[in-house]
């Protein structure tokens, strides 16, 4: 059984161990990220952590999508 | 690029290709900071106003105008939030882009908190035992059944009180890291950076038992 197998609740549980930053650093950084990930820039070589932090924190991860899909709506209004 | 360590001045940001005109009159007197001020508070509306919509199923008991009063009042916080933080822009984005950011964390929160207001959150500790019925995994059901006992023994014996309390609360019980943050006095950050520190030693209790795997 490997780390990737775990199922949803113990991968909750456990967290990925991946390095990453914090609630406050995700938030001084999600417009940044967001508008380079929109590019189709390597967000997530640019914003390290970043992601890491998302898969972490349902909170910070609903505010990236939300951020995303409206800008994603101004984009075709 | 490294995030510079002085905020920029105002004529620094002028060149930067996210910023927008009205984001350099919010800083100044007049009609014209008048203006921009209002057009920054449309911005925040139209921003809260989507996050309370994306997020009104969580809200069913309140009514349209509830849930614009919402919107209104988070769109208010967001307002003076940008405002009073106006400083820490560097230009690394659209100006539209790092304000809509504080509407849609005042909405969210204000959507969660009040999802929450009448519901109980439980800080019992024994709740983790419901782990046991989380399922069989999918390997073989001994490995997985050994694997629990470990994660079991690590919530009892390898974290604090604390970190207990908020694992069991934020993971098996799903309560919204904002609202825990409200009931134990604390804050998003703090709590989750205490998250953060339980899952890293149950990881590496749950290793020592011979399940190194899960910090792979």
């Amino acid at each position: 059984m490997t780390g990737r197998d775990l199922d949803p609740t113990l991968k909750r549980l456990l967290g990925s161990g991946e390095p990453e930053i914090g609630c406050d650093e995700c938030f001084a950084q999600l417009d940044r990220y967001v508008e380079l990930e929109l590019a189709g820039a390597p967000a997530d070589e640019l914003v390290p952590g970043l992601r890491a932090h998302l898969v972490g924190c349902p909170a910070c991860a609903e505010e990236h999508e939300s951020l995303r899909a409206l800008l994603e709506l101004d984009s075709v209004s | 690029m490294p995030a510079p360590d002085t905020n920029p001045d105002v004529s620094a940001l002028a060149a930067a290709p996210g910023v927008e005109e009205w984001y350099l009159d919010l800083q100044t007197e007049g009609a014209r900071g008048e203006a921009a001020a209002a057009h920054l508070h449309g911005l925040l509306l139209r921003a809260a106003r989507f996050e309370v919509f994306r997020r009104r199923g969580s809200l069913s008991e309140l009514s349209a105008v509830e849930l614009d009063e919402l919107a209104q009042d988070a769109a208010a916080d967001a307002a003076v939030s940008v405002l009073r933080r106006l400083g820490d822009f560097r230009g690394e984005s659209s100006f539209r882009t790092w304000a809509y950011k504080f509407a849609l964390l005042e909405a969210a929160v204000k959507v969660r908190r009040r999802a929450w207001r009448d519901r109980e959150v439980t800080l019992e500790p024994e709740h983790w035992e419901t782990l046991a019925h989380a399922g069989p995994g999918p390997d073989d059901d001994t490995e997985y059944g050994e694997l629990l006992e470990a994660v079991r023994d690590g919530i009892r014996t390898a974290l604090t009180p604390r970190q207990r309390q908020v694992l069991v609360a934020a993971v098996l019980e799903g309560v919204p890291i904002d609202v825990l943050a409200e009931r134990l006095d604390s804050n998003r950050n703090a709590l989750y950076k205490l998250l953060h520190d339980a899952r890293r030693r149950l990881r590496a209790h749950v290793a020592d038992a011979g399940f190194p795997e899960v910090n792979e």
